[in-house]
């Protein structure tokens, strides 16, 4: 497909020059948000997987992070691999664990360990509680070769982390173990049936998704430099879910449009306080009701009834 | 006075009062998601919201139409249920026929646009609701007040009364019918989709229900009703929710679990009956009352 490469490198260049044209924290912020709502997609759009947790993964990895650079002053790097290390470890016990379950009940067993985890971070000695950890220093990169206090460097730093996770996702998705993945999706029995053991390969994909949103919650701790009880709550779960859906659920760029949008539209109106949730809501209601397949989905759908009209 | 291990008894008959007063609320909402989901194939998120409004709505018949707490605790439920049968017949109707993940976010919409928009109306600090039965009995090893011990026998009559008029009358075979298979009961003349309606909007009255009863006893305000509906979500896993009386027996189990927590290990209060939730997970995953998986 054509068409494809060139949106993709179109994109590309759009990302490289993008911090000369927007503000860099934001760009930063919404990359962090991207990669979250692909890696919560995994899940969602290609097992069939529906967390409702998945802000603990993020949130959590935040706060490993800060505490690894903050208390123990090490690298950002350390900090980072510390984020995503405790968040696929969250995730390998509460994957197998929610597993046993299905359907809606996986979705209500990882909100609730997702609270759970949010009543343990108001209480843990590490977290900072109410005040979350604050100030996390910038550190230079790679042992001082890439001076982080610059934003624009920063950005590319970001996007390099970015570029790799959407990158493993793309891999995973079109891997042979990405099609065994799908196959459980479509019919679970069926795929059973062919002798693939389903619960590990579906608990493998949530160590990953968990492990990948960990990857986004680390990174955005170390740009915006604090992590807070905001991104281990039930609303940040939320949030991922219709940055995903407004995107596109089973698109692999769906997310990454959503994630914009949402973050775009809270800039916008982080004024109106309470109102950005009722917005979030409506919008919730209007694409269940009419657009489920997101905005990446329907335009997919035009796209291609269009060119067979024409041909 | 008579000590067990080390704590007093007053500390701890007060929280198991406490205890079986959330365990009240647990029972009263389980039941309504329980009897919603077995209908509708939907898992109402919109409940906490529902839970809210209904204490909202006695709250503002007390203090713009001076309607006291008596006829509150039976029109509230009326209006919210009411409400909720217009959610049915406008939006949830529509999506019967898709995977239950769509039922929840759409639920879950809903609840942010009705707590957003009352927080946005009345704030998020709660209003006090002046106990409709005030003072109390002391029974010697502790002190009662007399709407708590009220609020614990009512619950205990409401979900009673919905398990006889689900398991136990005519309307409610239908029901149970229609759960098992909808289009033979529709083949013998009983109108479903009618059915279905009613069932939630009795679901939601339930829920609103909850809501004027804990309106004295809490503040009420425009999240009173968030926490409580995760907290209502394990409940669910825990208990399983193929069989009433399982929602019943587990939401006063666990309320009493939280409260012995509260008296011998505080800090885990909050997150015991998650913990509960894993420990069945591990042993008996379809859930203390569930049959199948």
């Amino acid at each position: 497909m054509t068409a494809q490469r060139v949106i993709g490198v179109a994109l590309l260049v759009a990302a490289l020059v993008a911090p000369w044209v927007a503000y860099p924290i934001f760009l930063m912020t919404a990359l962090c948000f991207a990669l979250f709502a692909c890696a919560f997609n995994l899940l969602l759009g290609y097992v069939g997987l529906m967390s409702f947790g998945h802000a603990m993964f993020f949130g959590i990895s935040g706060y490993f992070f800060g505490h690894v650079v903050k208390a123990w002053g090490m690298a950002p790097e350390v900090g980072i691999l510390a984020g995503v290390a405790g968040a696929a470890v969250l995730g390998a016990v509460t994957g197998a664990l929610a597993i046993r379950r299905q359907g809606i009940y996986f979705a209500m067993i990882t909100l609730a360990f997702a609270q759970m985890i949010y009543f343990f971070c108001v209480q843990a000695p590490f977290t900072g509680g109410e005040d979350g950890l604050q100030g996390i220093a910038r550190k230079p990169l790679l042992g001082g070769l890439i001076p982080t206090k610059d934003d624009r460097v920063l950005y590319y730093v970001v996007l390099a982390i970015f570029l790799f996770g959407y990158g493993t996702i793309y891999r995973i998705i079109h891997s042979p173990f990405g099609q065994v993945l799908k196959a459980i999706r479509d019919n679970e029995q069926r795929a059973v049936s062919l002798g693939y053991e389903a619960d590990r390969y579906k608990l493998l994909a949530f160590v990953l998704s968990a492990a990948l949103a960990g990857l986004a919650g680390a990174t955005k701790a170390m740009v915006l430099q604090f992590a807070t009880l905001t991104d281990v709550s039930a609303a940040m779960s939320g949030e991922v879910v219709l940055m995903a859906l407004v995107g596109g659920l089973g698109t692999i760029i769906g997310p990454v449009v959503g994630a914009f949008i949402i973050i775009t539209m809270q800039n916008y109106l982080a004024a109106t306080g309470e109102f950005v949730l009722v917005i979030q809501g409506v919008i919730f209601v209007v694409i269940v009701m009419a657009f489920r397949k997101g905005l990446v989905g329907e335009l997919t759908d035009w796209w291609k009834s269009r060119r067979r009209a024409s041909s | 006075m008579f000590e067990l291990l080390g704590i007093p008894p007053q500390a701890l008959f007060g929280q198991l009062l406490l205890g079986l007063i959330n365990g009240a609320f647990y029972a009263m909402l389980s039941l309504g998601l329980a009897v919603i989901f077995g209908m509708l194939n939907v898992i109402n998120f919109t409940h906490g919201a529902q839970y809210m409004m209904g204490a909202f709505a006695a709250w503002l018949m007390l203090t713009i139409l001076d309607i006291p707490f008596w006829v509150a605790l039976v029109l509230a439920p009326l209006v919210v249920g009411l409400f909720g049968v217009v959610l049915e017949k406008v939006m949830l109707k529509r999506i019967y026929h898709l995977d239950h993940l769509y039922g929840f976010l759409l639920t879950f919409g809903l609840a942010l646009v009705i707590e957003g928009l009352f927080q946005w109306k009345w704030g998020s600090s709660g209003a006090p609701y002046p106990s409709p039965i005030p003072g109390g009995t002391n029974l010697g090893f502790m002190f009662l007040p007399t709407y708590r011990g009220f609020v614990v026998v009512a619950a205990l009559v409401i979900c009673l009364v919905t398990w006889y008029g689900i398991e136990r009358t005519r309307l409610g075979a239908y029901l149970r019918a229609a759960t098992e298979n909808p289009t033979l009961v529709r083949a013998f003349g009983i109108n479903v989709p009618r059915l279905i309606t009613l069932t939630y909007g009795l679901g939601v009255g339930l829920a609103a229900l909850a809501g004027v009863l804990a309106a004295p006893i809490q503040q009420v305000s425009a999240l009173m009703g968030t926490n409580l509906v995760l907290v209502v979500f394990a409940v669910v896993v825990i208990g399983g929710m193929g069989s009433i009386m399982g929602s019943i027996v587990t939401g006063f189990g666990l309320g009493l679990v939280e409260g012995l927590t509260k008296v011998f290990y505080p800090p885990a209060s909050n997150t015991v009956i998650f913990v509960v939730m894993a420990i069945v997970l591990l042993v008996k995953p379809a859930g203390l009352f569930g049959q199948t998986k």
